[in-house]
Parts: structure tokens; C-alpha cells; sequence
């Protein structure tokens, strides 16, 4: 035995370690997608962290430089594919700015009602995710028994369950169906209950406490030098929300609360989501019992198709006004326009650049989640590797968002 | 989104004089036109003054105008957390495009920077890591120019890719890695 200690550490020597690279991902399920990190490791401490991204790029911008308006609304979809209908919005009213038209009424309310619904959708995931990523499978169930509702909701609105494109320039594809409210306001009925039940499931589970709460701490100045944005931000402090601080839509007409948190924690990230799905189902209650009745897209032949689709297959004008929508689009006057929203993941701001033709020049989506996760070097004091996957999943990065 | 209008020009203009070109209001935010070489004073300027504290960078990207010159800009969009101003920044640029990094201002210019650099080529210097971050490490040319085409140049890879000539500046293309 003796022997064997002195070859390992020889006279005069402390124990040696060898700085390890590891690769993890692409393939790793707690990578939530195609994230590659290599670490230099020193023994179980992270000593750098390197992410490389890029894996699941397609070239969204490059690729809306030759698509039409209309046409880019898919594109937008498969940014942040669990919340869909955000990103059409912010696409939306972009062009929608230069332009300067507004959407009617109801539009708004179906749009905030639907973007809210993506919220609640985006934020189920990781209050599933992140126990997940920290071995406690159990919520990840739970969570995706009511993002199951969800995506039914989804579904009878627009026909498909996550690239919902339900938006268009001046309002939005279809009026809600019928048999939609009652389906609806039993969800806002059963919900509240069941986040209760992630409460109860998490809140008091020592565990996951003892892997969230002071690990990866992010102070209010980090945050904001490190660009955070969304939820992330709120848990260190600050108290920015766009839908409240740069109101668009119909935002203004509703009462909610910007939930903030002073810890920075992996766990004040979490619990900032769970409340958050309180006041988006509060909102979604407000939207319902303030929706006016009316046109669900403007009235205007040059972007919009026409509103009575029968008239398409009787009236030679509306033939000619949907052909021609359809083939060539429609002509957006020359500027530039930023504008953003609150994303479940954070800001979410499309630049676009118009030469006055029915293709934007250029496109720039400034994507929430591509800065969210630069955050990670940021984090100083989560040390530990299974630590880094806390911080991780607490970030909560959607690849394909961060990729474009 | 509405931006309040009290965003005041006046010292911005006073401070920085005739170096800056004022570009008005473009849909709610304020554009201004900043040389190269001023960047970086004038987006700290920016972010410590008291009444302004632009403390927030929201966004970096490249443009390309091809063919027009100065062929490339730089834009930058601030956000104010306390005052709830958007500000752009515009930043011509000739060819090859180079610009002092604001890494030093915001942490968070680095992947932005890395961004601008992978897709048209614009080269940040003084940045710490300027890697390529979308594209792989030995990618030669800069997919999102105008001259680029959609679907890349024909290689045994790229069956479908487009004919001609190789991308531009391949001196430029190579690995930037220190």
C-alpha cells in the first residue's frame, strides 16, 4: 500500500493534474440541441469555457433577402420553435412600422393572445428542462402534460401545432374558430392549479435547491454589460420589460406585473419563469374579456388578401389582388426600422432594411437567446461542470434561435 | 413601441461637433452617422453621460450596400435602461472593412463582433477572439455579401452551388485565430 501511494506522489511533490479539454456536445442531451462546449477542465473545476455555435445554422437572414414579406413568416417560425407566434409578431411589426399601418383592433388581441400562449409554451420547457438537466426527470413530464394543451390550442387556431405563421402584415391569418373560447378559458381555468403543482413538485425539493439556489449568480451590472435580456435579466434585478416599458400592441391596456428577482441565481432564472406564467395567463384572461369583435386584417388591397375569400372566385379585382399578393408580394417603402418585443427569451428586435421592392435588403434578427448564452462566460462563480449545466439550463438557450 | 421624444441631441452634438453626422429620426429611433475611428469614443461617451447612459447594447450587425461605396456599414442599436431611448449608430466603411471593436465598452459586442466578422468580413481590431461563429473554422469567403451567392460556390460538397469566380478577398477569409 505504501508503495503504491509513493509512485503516485513522489517525494517532494504535490499530486500532479493535467489540464483535460472535453468536448461536450453537439450531441449531448443536456445541451438542449446542437451546442458544442469545450471546457478546460482542472479535475471537476471549469477552468474555461469555450461554446461553439453554428451547428444548426441556415442562413435566415441570407435567406430573407430573396423571400417576399409574406414569405419570410415561416423563416421567422424556426428562430425559437417553442414559441412561434413572438416571432412572427416581432416580424410583424416591423414591416408593419415601415409601412405605417397598424393591425386592427381584435388582430392585436389575437396576436398577444397568441403570443402569451407561446410564453407560457417557452417557459413550460424549462421548467421542465432545467430539473431535468440536474437528474429529476419527474417535472419534465409534468410540464409537457400542459404544453400538450397548448399545442392543441395552437392547433385549432392556426392548423399546426409548433410553425404556427399565423400572423401576416396587417393582422392575422384567420379570425379565431369557433369553440375556441370555451377550450381556452378552461385552460386559464386548470392552469394556476397545475403551476402549483410544479411548485410544490420543486420549491421544497432540497436537491434542486441545492443545485440552483447561489450557483451561477449574476450580478444587476453583469447582466446588463453581458446584454441579458428577458427573464434572465429580470432575475438579477432589473426591472425591464418591453411590454410594459416600450408598449406595443395593446400591451398598454392590460394590467400585469413585471415579475423581477435581486438573487441572479440559477434558481431566481427559474422562478422568474414560473411566475411569469401567472401573469401571461392573467393577460390571456384580459385579452379575452376586453377582445372587441371586428376585421382580424386590415382593409387594404396592396398587402392584404382580401377579407371575404369568396369574393376571390367571383370578383375578376380580388382575383388579380390575391395573384398578385401572392406572386409578387407587395412593395414596402425605403427605410430602416428596428423594433423589438418581449420574447419569452428576452428582446427580440428585427432590423430590416427596405430598398422600397417586396424583398427586405437586409434582415437582421437580433436573436435573445445568441446573447443569452455568450452569458456563460460571464458566470464566474459556478466552478463545478455539473454546475456550468445548471447555469446552463438556466439560461435557457434555444438553439435554433441562437444559430439562425 | 413608443420612444420618448425628450431624447436630447443637443450635447451629443456639441460634444462631438462635426465629426458626427446627425441622420434625424428614423420610425422612433435617433441615427447617427459616426467615422470609424470615433466609435469607440463616442459609444462610451454614450454610455457614461449622465443624462444620456446608453448602457445597454442591443444589437451589432454588418451591411452591405454593394455596389455602392463606402460598400459596408457597421450599425449599432443602444438602448438606455434608464431613460427608455433606442439610439442607432452607423458606421461606413470602405473595403476592406475595419473598425475599433467595442468590446472594451460592452462585454457583450464580442459574439455580435464575431457575428459581423463570420458573415461580411468586417474586421474588428483590438476584439479578443475574432473567430469565425456561424460558418466552420476553414470557410473561405463571407456568405452574407451581396456578392456572395445564395447558395454558395459549386464544390464536391456543394453540388448545387453557384459557378464562378472564387469569394472575394480569400487573404481576408482565412483563419483569424491568434
Amino acid at each position: 500500500m505504501t508503495e503504491v501511494t509513493e509512485l503516485m506522489r513522489p517525494e517532494g511533490e504535490a499530486l500532479k493534474t493535467r489540464e483535460v479539454l472535453l468536448n461536450l456536445g453537439p450531441q449531448h442531451p443536456s445541451t438542449h440541441g446542437v451546442l458544442r462546449l469545450v471546457l478546460e477542465l482542472d479535475g471537476e473545476y471549469v477552468e474555461r469555457v469555450d461554446p461553439h455555435v453554428g451547428y444548426l445554422h441556415r442562413g435566415t437572414e441570407k435567406l430573407a433577402e430573396s423571400f417576399t414579406y409574406t414569405q419570410i413568416f415561416p423563416l421567422t417560425d424556426r428562430l425559437d420553435y417553442l414559441c412561434p407566434p413572438s416571432n412572427n409578431l416581432a416580424f410583424a411589426l416591423a414591416v408593419e412600422k415601415l409601412l405605417g399601418i397598424e393591425a386592427p383592433i381584435r388582430a392585436q388581441y389575437i396576436r398577444v393572445l397568441m403570443a402569451e400562449l407561446a410564453r407560457i409554451s417557452g417557459h413550460l420547457l424549462i421548467t421542465g428542462a432545467l430539473p431535468m438537466d440536474l437528474g429529476a426527470m419527474t417535472a419534465l413530464l409534468y410540464v409537457m402534460r400542459e404544453r400538450e394543451m397548448i399545442m392543441d390550442l395552437l392547433e385549432m387556431i392556426t392548423g399546426a401545432r409548433m410553425h404556427t405563421s399565423f400572423c401576416r402584415v396587417g393582422g392575422v391569418r384567420e379570425d379565431l374558430p369557433d369553440g375556441f373560447l370555451p377550450k381556452i378559458r378552461e385552460f386559464c381555468d386548470i392552469f394556476p392549479s397545475r403551476i402549483r403543482d410544479y411548485e410544490r413538485l420543486l420549491e421544497d425539493n432540497r436537491v434542486f435547491l441545492n443545485r440552483t439556489e447561489g450557483i451561477g449568480v449574476i450580478s444587476a451590472e453583469d447582466a446588463i454589460d453581458l446584454g441579458l435580456s428577458g427573464p434572465n435579466l429580470r432575475a438579477s434585478g432589473v426591472d425591464w420589460d418591453i411590454r410594459r416599458d416600450e408598449p406595443y400592441e395593446i400591451y398598454d391596456r392590460l394590467d400585469f406585473t413585471v415579475i423581477t428577482r435581486d438573487e441572479g441565481d440559477c434558481y431566481a432564472r427559474w422562478r422568474c419563469r414560473v411566475d411569469e406564467m401567472r401573469e401571461s395567463i392573467r393577460i390571456i384572461e384580459q385579452c379575452l374579456a376586453q377582445m372587441p369583435e371586428g376585421p382580424f386584417q386590415i382593409d387594404m388591397p396592396t398587402i392584404a388578401f382580401p377579407l371575404d375569400k369568396e369574393r376571390v372566385h367571383c370578383s375578376m379585382e380580388a382575383l388579380i389582388q390575391h395573384f398578385d399578393l401572392s406572386a409578387y408580394g407587395f412593395n414596402v417603402p425605403a427605410g430602416e426600422v428596428y423594433s423589438a418585443i418581449e420574447a419569452p427569451k428576452g428582446e427580440l428586435g428585427f432590423y430590416i432594411i427596405s430598398d422600397g421592392s417586396p424583398k427586405p435588403f437586409r434582415m437582421k434578427v437580433r436573436a435573445p437567446s445568441f446573447v443569452n448564452l455568450q452569458a456563460l462566460f460571464g458566470v464566474t462563480n459556478a466552478r463545478y461542470l455539473a454546475d456550468m449545466i445548471a447555469v446552463l439550463g438556466s439560461l435557457d438557450p434555444v438553439m435554433a434561435e441562437v444559430d439562425k | 413601441m413608443s420612444v420618448d421624444p425628450s431624447l436630447n441631441r443637443a450635447p451629443i452634438l456639441e460634444r462631438f461637433g462635426e465629426a458626427i453626422e446627425d441622420l434625424g429620426t428614423a420610425h422612433g429611433i435617433e441615427v447617427f452617422a459616426v467615422p470609424p475611428e470615433k466609435i469607440v469614443e463616442f459609444c462610451w461617451f454614450l454610455k457614461d453621460d449622465p443624462a444620456l447612459k446608453f448602457n445597454f447594447l442591443s444589437d451589432i450587425c454588418g451591411v452591405d450596400h454593394y455596389p455602392e461605396t463606402p460598400r459596408y456599414e457597421a450599425v449599432y442599436h443602444l438602448y438606455s435602461l434608464p431613460n427608455k431611448w433606442r439610439i442607432r449608430i452607423k458606421c461606413r466603411l470602405g473595403d476592406p472593412p475595419e473598425v475599433p471593436s467595442v468590446t472594451g465598452v460592452w462585454r457583450t459586442a464580442n459574439w455580435h463582433e464575431r457575428e459581423a466578422w463570420d458573415m461580411y468580413g468586417i474586421r474588428f481590431t483590438g476584439h479578443p477572439d475574432l473567430r469565425r461563429i456561424y460558418m466552420w473554422e476553414g470557410f473561405e469567403g463571407f456568405p452574407q455579401r451581396k456578392d456572395f451567392p445564395l447558395r454558395g460556390y459549386k464544390d464536391k460538397l456543394n453540388p448545387f452551388g453557384a459557378e464562378g469566380p472564387p469569394p472575394t478577398q480569400p487573404d481576408l477569409a482565412t483563419r483569424d485565430i491568434p
